[in-house]
């Protein structure tokens, strides 16, 4: 009776030894195999909300023979270390994977990672696309094109009807554009709205970061960095003159002190706690979401101050890695190509990057229900087609959300002076940059 | 190879009465040996599992880390080669990894010490004779067992600055609300609070079996030499469960330490950006924003996570002396 029951608990030891040998070999095996029936399978991997279900489904159908595996990563934080591992290792990274242009720099940096879509015969779509956005697609010395752009996001200046009314503002959209052709009327146009003691309690802006972005742009060719990727921010003036600008709006009470996408910032919006706000084209759809149904028909989109403006957008882009290059290529192409892109302006309001999708009736013509039915096409694309390419460097995203937005804030909120916090931005701005 | 041990074998089993068959000898000598080596191999093969995983997954991380902490290694350029002690260096002259250290020793203070008592006084309360007793016992456990990344998005709307409830329910007790990002205190007590939701029934969980071993008789002498509860708790309860309460402290060191996930969820999920995040940014956090989000330093990374080990040695010391002596002189 011993003997079997010895032998058995030999059997399960062993059997328990082998199990983790073999668990610890299926770990490996199960990646990098995405190639399945005859390397026709194609890994889409995104960030945010791109709007491509539309446009895969389409592709799908055009192209039976090619399985498009569509993998949502979250949000570009999420996304970015996990990424960056794959690129590393060498495995793990889709056919297709979608990169923000605050990012794509740092990319392209290690262009060995990345492929060639010249090679794929990319060359004869340049016409295609804005020329800013084609060009930040390649490496430096241009040889290389990694990126075609999918969307943009062309500013405009939401506002709130409702509060300009009882603010005693006119509330028609080319009459509020008229108010700031520039933004030291726009702030002036705050301070009137502020005088008012039937909004008392509202501010005329969300945060005083969010007029950074499109003052820059408007103003400079460059920002955190110089063409040759060298940090020039201190001898950048621009940039501490934008600076002083949004905080000087704070300091006139004008701003919400809010930090965007965190629960204050959404619950503003049901709130109605403040009364403008900056917005690309992507963030439509943020705030029809966030003011939900009460706030329907309560917006309109007047042109942003100084006319022109881009904030985010992203590429798509094929990892040297990918082992179905062609096929990933053939959905890429369609992605970013007009049919793609306007089905993704349909599904969630992003932007085309495609001046073929840009000049269709389906965007150019475009309204929004939600904002007053106003003229969202023509507003955005007039944005962005005005707009001069700037030049963002390679760790632009970080510096800019990790450090300077961080501590214009803290400075915004009165936790430090705006002195304080510049030295600190630019100083950890620099080891960031530099390091 | 087993013939040749068979015939040294054989002269030994000749002596047994009944004659046997080679083929049954064999067979039997066989069953000796496998008996015998079953003996000797079989508890460390039983005990195998956890040190080969702890091998894989914890022994050579760490030899691993602190090889690639002496190397310029970005994760996407990959190993630029051996640079000794530089990231040592560049780690302890770097103000923000100070800045982190000191928010973690901070939440770790204003965590676990109230963490701890109050587990004290419920494992107590809870040795008592109670209605529900099982369904009590069972209840402190539930914030342990919910998912922290939840409870991490719960508080972050509780503790939320302009329209979160911890201030409407300040405003309405006409308070002034409190900027829970703004002040290193107001955050260490917002973040404290998460981590003793969660910890502490589980501590006291573990408190609770240690009280119930302490022999009923002890008390009840007590008692009758006129001890109050209070009295009774501090000077039988107390010092009978010394060995708990030390491993306990250690426990919570070590997870204080390491404590990640729920200031990253108080920031709403960033490591490395967020106003006011330098009042509560652990060294956890700027491991992580340093190795996977910032420049995507692997060997700083490293260098950091090995300061933090050795970091952890040394309170878990510190921890087990003290506590060991003051508990020696409670006695």
């Amino acid at each position: 009776m011993s003997v079997p029951r010895r032998r058995l608990r030999g059997i399960a030891a062993a059997a328990l030894a082998a199990g983790m040998v073999f668990s610890a070999a299926a770990c490996s095996a199960s990646d990098g195999d995405s190639g399945g029936e005859g390397g026709k399978t194609v890994v889409l991997q995104y960030f945010g909300s791109p709007g491509f279900d539309a446009a895969v489904a389409a592709f799908q159908t055009a192209n039976p023979d090619i399985k498009v595996e569509a993998q949502n990563m979250g949000e570009l934080k999420d996304f970015t270390p996990k990424l960056n591992q794959w690129l590393a290792t060498g495995q793990g990274a889709g056919d297709v994977v979608m990169l923000e242009e605050g990012t794509l720099l740092g990319y392209l940096e290690t262009p060995d990672k990345w492929t060639n879509l010249l090679d794929l015969g990319a060359a004869s779509l340049e016409a295609d696309f804005l020329p800013y956005k084609w060009a930040n697609g390649f490496t430096a010395d241009k040889s290389k094109l990694v990126g075609l752009g999918t969307d943009i996001g062309g500013l405009a200046m939401c506002y709130r009807t409702d509060l300009f009314e009882k603010a005693g503002l006119p509330t028609e959209r080319d009459e509020v554009s008229k108010l700031w052709p520039t933004w030291e009327e726009y702030a002036a146009t705050g301070k009137k709205f502020k005088e008012s003691p039937a909004v008392k309690d509202v501010a005329f802006i969300d945060t005083a970061t969010a007029v950074m972005q499109p003052y820059i742009m408007q103003n400079s060719q460059t920002w955190f960095y110089d063409t040759s990727n060298n940090y020039i921010v201190e001898q950048n003036p621009i940039v501490k003159e934008a600076w002083d600008f949004g905080l000087q709006m704070a300091a006139d009470g004008l701003t919400g002190k809010l930090q965007r996408w965190q629960p204050d910032w959404n619950a503003a919006f049901a709130n109605a706690a403040f009364a403008t706000v900056p917005c690309p084209a992507w963030m439509t759809g943020s705030i029809a979401e966030r003011a939900g149904d009460a706030g329907k028909g309560k917006w309109d989109i007047a042109t942003i101050p100084g006319g022109s403006g881009n904030w985010g957008g992203s590429y798509l882009a094929i990892p040297e890695q990918s082992k179905n290059k062609d096929a990933a290529y053939k959905l890429l192409t369609y992605l970013t190509g007009k049919d793609g892109e306007l089905s993704s302006y349909k599904e969630k309001g992003n932007m085309p990057s495609n001046v073929k999708a840009l000049d269709d009736p389906a965007f150019a013509s475009s309204t929004n229900e939600y904002f007053s039915n106003a003229p969202t096409g023509e507003i955005f694309g007039a944005s962005a087609k005005s707009l001069k390419p700037i030049y963002l460097g390679p760790k632009h995203q970080g510096i800019w959300e990790n450090h300077f937005e961080t501590e214009m804030r803290n400075a915004e909120q009165g936790k430090k002076t705006s002195d304080e916090a510049w030295a600190k931005a630019v100083a950890d701005g620099k080891k960031l940059a530099e390091g | 190879m087993s013939i040749d041990t068979h015939a040294a074998d054989a002269p030994r089993h000749s002596a047994g009465p009944p004659p046997l068959d080679p083929g049954e000898r064999r067979k039997q000598a066989r069953q000796v040996r496998r008996g015998r080596l079953d003996m000797k191999a079989s508890p460390y093969l039983y005990v195998a599992p956890f040190f080969v995983l702890f091998a894989v997954f914890g022994f050579f991380p760490l030899l691993y880390t602190g090889w690639v902490s002496m190397r310029d290694w970005g994760l996407i350029k990959g190993d630029q080669g051996f640079v000794g002690l530089q990231n040592f260096q560049a780690v302890l002259t770097d103000a923000n990894f100070w800045n982190a250290m000191y928010n973690t020793a901070g939440i770790f203070v204003v965590a676990t010490v109230p963490q701890l008592l109050l587990a004290l006084m419920l494992a107590n309360w809870l040795n008592r004779k109670l209605r529900f007793r099982t369904a009590l016992r069972m209840g402190i456990l539930l914030p342990n067992i919910t998912s922290v990344a939840a409870v991490g998005i719960v508080f972050g709307f509780i503790f939320a600055d302009r329209y979160g409830l911890a201030n409407w329910i300040l405003q309405s007790l006409s308070l002034d609300p409190i900027s829970w990002r703004g002040s290193r205190f107001a955050s260490w007590t917002a973040i404290a609070f998460m981590v003793d939701w969660r910890w502490t029934g589980y501590n006291a969980l573990i408190y609770l079996a240690a009280m119930q071993a302490i022999p009923r008789d002890l008390y009840e002498s007590a008692s009758l030499d006129g001890a109050s509860p209070t009295r009774q708790f501090w000077q039988l309860t107390v010092p009978l469960i010394q060995p708990t309460i030390l491993f306990t402290v250690i426990i919570s060191t070590i997870g204080g330490m390491q404590l990640f996930t729920e200031p990253l969820m108080f920031n709403y999920g960033a490591a490395g950006s967020g106003s006011g995040l330098e009042n509560f940014q652990t060294i956890a956090m700027y491991i992580y924003y340093t190795t996977f989000e910032g420049n995507f330093k692997y060997g700083l990374g490293s260098a950091m996570s090995w300061l933090l080990f050795l970091l952890i040695i040394g309170f878990a010391l510190i921890n087990f002396l003290m506590v060991r002596r003051s508990l020696k002189g409670s006695k």
